[in-house]
């Protein structure tokens, strides 16, 4: 499975953000997309999902599920959480799960992976921005799909956090999904790098 | 045992549970002596029997108005003085408040309807009590609006002073939009004027139901202390970290 | 099929669990249903030649108010996009949950409808007829008022603009609501061709509502 860009193009809101970008990646490996703020890392992530229309160039896969499209072999990882404060931490991803199909393991079990078992009926509402990222994560543990597209996915996590997505990530990676993940830091595993924006 | 003491909430939940089967007895004995009374007065010789329906109504009317008075002086609490319990007495009070003004409402309209003939009529005072009532609605939406207790507080604090000083306002507008349209026949829902064989009976019940609301607020009271300990409980639970 | 249903459970939950949700609607209509009178005088049978109306614009209102958050917390948290990157149609989600919403905000109305009929001092065959036609009519303005929440996700507005883009759209479903209920109280003309027509309108609504409001989600989302 390879997933691709030729010469694209992104225009956002009547303003050129980056154009001619190619890039290239295959199933195991990883893409870090990285550039000073506001150089197009997020537009990018949101392009290959599908919620940016492509202004010129080609995004493409090969491989993969012929019957799906892209955004629908994809996980999304905004800066957002998509968590409902009012429903209890397991409500919330036994909701996605339900929604987005294709379980993977059962909801406890991802919240477990992901370190929040003892806050498992607790509201959404009560948890952490850290904690609050951990149970997006769990969303990638639960529901099984090829492709990760990370919007600076270890925002707020603390250490413990840090390294435990990357074990995930790696093992995505072993499994032969693939990643593009725009990034600050570094992600913990080995990637190939994006530079978008060059020098300015 | 001071009004300091009883800012503590955990000395007010171990002094509550002593005094509420006191209460809660000496409620039901003045209701059951209030109804008893209510059931031997004579008939109205206008109104007949329906006139009882007085001795319930009336109660309630003062209490949905006494009760907006306890979380004004509640409201004052949490803004000015920042007694610990001022809020949960208000948040406790609002629902018990709208289920009297609710109970006088049912309870009017039953009274008007064998000299209406309708279920409803819009006279000065029915139509008040009706405004209180979505008032106090409005106010307990506006408790559930916002999650955390403490916040919810001051906003419920200001609109219950701000609906406190409004309500003699809209009283009066209300009697002259009546007097505009006044019908033919006016039905004085006070009754004939009171004499003792009505007075006393009515008296007890008024004092019954305030007991009642007494009784019914300490437990709302002490409820609402507990939930906000689970809810603590709840929020430590989820900043632990995983073993 | 069941990814539908779980949008639709998810959304009932919240509306019901989140104060200030749905039963705030309820609380919206009896309030402009016990202004009326102040404005009209209390003349009961004035307020009872009314009423079918008063109730109808009550109901209106209430509803638009509350479909303002339809889209707009999903669009806030980032669910939106997972749904918009999800194997259900958006079209399919959008009804999804507009239906959830009728049921959690809609139904309720209607529910309360005859304790408002008692005060316009409407009787009871009367406040039956009203409450038939809202059941019919309320869907249709639910999926009509849809395209106006979207909008006011994609515009960033919410609130009046919503209002006075959707109020036009609603008219129909106004004028035949409160014909089916004039005719079912006093008669002569049938009760049956406006009641019909009602259906019909909402039965539009429910094709045209998520079409449109999945188009202009989707232009939303960047």
């Amino acid at each position: 499975m390879r997933l691709s860009g030729r010469d694209v193009r992104c225009v956002r809101g009547g303003r050129e953000i980056f154009a001619g970008l190619d890039f290239e990646t295959a199933a195991g490996e990883a893409l870090a997309v990285t550039g000073t703020n506001g150089s197009g890392k997020t537009s990018l992530l949101r392009l290959i999902a599908g919620l940016l229309p492509v202004a010129g160039g080609s995004i493409g896969l090969e491989g993969g599920d012929p019957e799906l499209t892209l955004p629908e072999q994809a996980h999304y990882l905004g800066h957002r959480d998509a968590l409902k404060p009012a429903l209890s931490v397991v409500e919330n991803l036994a909701f996605w799960r339900g929604f987005l199909g294709g379980e993977a393991s059962d909801a406890e079990q991802s919240i477990a992976a992901v370190g929040l078992d003892h806050a498992i009926h607790l509201p959404a509402a009560y948890l952490s921005a850290g904690q609050r990222r951990r149970l997006s994560i769990a969303r990638l543990v639960a529901v099984r799909r090829p492709i990760w597209l990370l919007d600076e996915p270890t925002n707020a996590l603390d250490s413990a956090g840090q390294s435990l997505f990357a074990a995930l990530m790696a093992d995505h990676l072993s499994q032969g999904g693939l990643i593009i993940a725009a990034t600050h830091a570094p992600l913990g595993i080995a990637a190939g790098e994006l530079r978008i924006g060059g020098a300015r | 045992m001071t009004l300091i003491d009883l800012a503590n909430p955990t000395r007010f939940l171990s002094l509550t549970a002593r005094l509420l089967p006191w209460l809660a007895g000496l409620t039901a004995l003045l209701l059951l002596i209030g109804l008893y009374q209510s059931a031997v007065a004579p008939d109205d010789y206008q109104q007949g029997a329906t006139v009882k329906i007085m001795f319930i109504h009336v109660p309630n009317a003062w209490l949905s108005m006494w009760v907006w008075g306890v979380m004004s002086l509640a409201a004052l609490g949490t803004l000015v003085w920042r007694h610990p319990l001022a809020d949960v007495a208000a948040k406790a009070a609002a629902p018990l408040g709208a289920a009297f003004t609710f109970l006088a409402l049912v309870t009017g309209s039953l009274w008007g309807r064998p000299m209406w003939g309708t279920y409803w009529e819009w006279d000065a005072r029915l139509t008040s009590v009706l405004i209180l009532f979505l008032m106090y609605l409005g106010l307990i939406a506006l408790w559930r609006a916002v999650e955390d207790p403490s916040r919810a507080a001051r906003a419920a604090a200001v609109l219950t002073l701000v609906g406190a000083i409004n309500l003699p306002i809209i009283k009066f507008s209300v009697d002259w939009w009546n007097t505009l349209h006044q019908p033919a026949s006016v039905l004085r829902m006070g009754g004939p004027t009171l004499d003792r064989a009505f007075l006393i009976p009515l008296l007890v019940m008024a004092l019954a139901f305030t007991l009642l609301f007494l009784t019914l607020h300490l437990a709302a009271m002490r409820n609402e202390i507990l939930r906000r300990r689970v809810r603590s409980l709840q929020m430590m639970q989820a900043a632990r970290r995983a073993a | 099929m069941s990814a539908l249903a779980e949008l639709m459970k998810r959304d009932i939950r919240i509306a019901l669990r989140v104060g200030g949700g749905a039963l705030i609607g309820v609380l919206f209509f009896l309030t402009v249903v016990v202004l009326m009178p102040f404005a009209l005088g209390p003349d009961l049978a004035l307020l009872a030649r009314l009423g079918p109306a008063i109730l109808w614009l009550g109901a209106l209102l209430a509803s638009l108010l509350t479909l303002d958050r339809l889209f707009l917390a999903d669009h806030e948290d980032g669910s939106l996009d997972l749904i918009a990157m999800s194997r259900t149609p958006l079209e399919l989600a959008c009804a999804a949950k507009a239906l959830a919403h009728w049921l959690a905000a809609g139904l309720p109305l209607i529910i309360a409808t005859p304790v408002l009929g008692l005060l316009l001092n409407l009787d009871a065959p009367s406040t039956l007829a009203v409450a038939l036609t809202l059941l019919a009519g309320t869907p249709a303005l639910t999926f009509t008022g849809m395209i106006g929440a979207a909008l006011a996700v994609t515009l960033h507005r919410g609130g009046l603009l919503l209002a006075v883009l959707v109020l036009p759209l609603s008219i129909p479903v106004l004028i035949f609501g409160v014909a089916a209920s004039q005719a079912a109280i006093s008669g002569p003309s049938s009760f049956g061709a406006p009641l019909t027509i009602l259906c019909a309108l909402s039965l539009v609504s429910f094709v045209i509502g998520p079409f449109a409001a999945a188009a202009s989600l989707r232009h939303g989302l960047d």
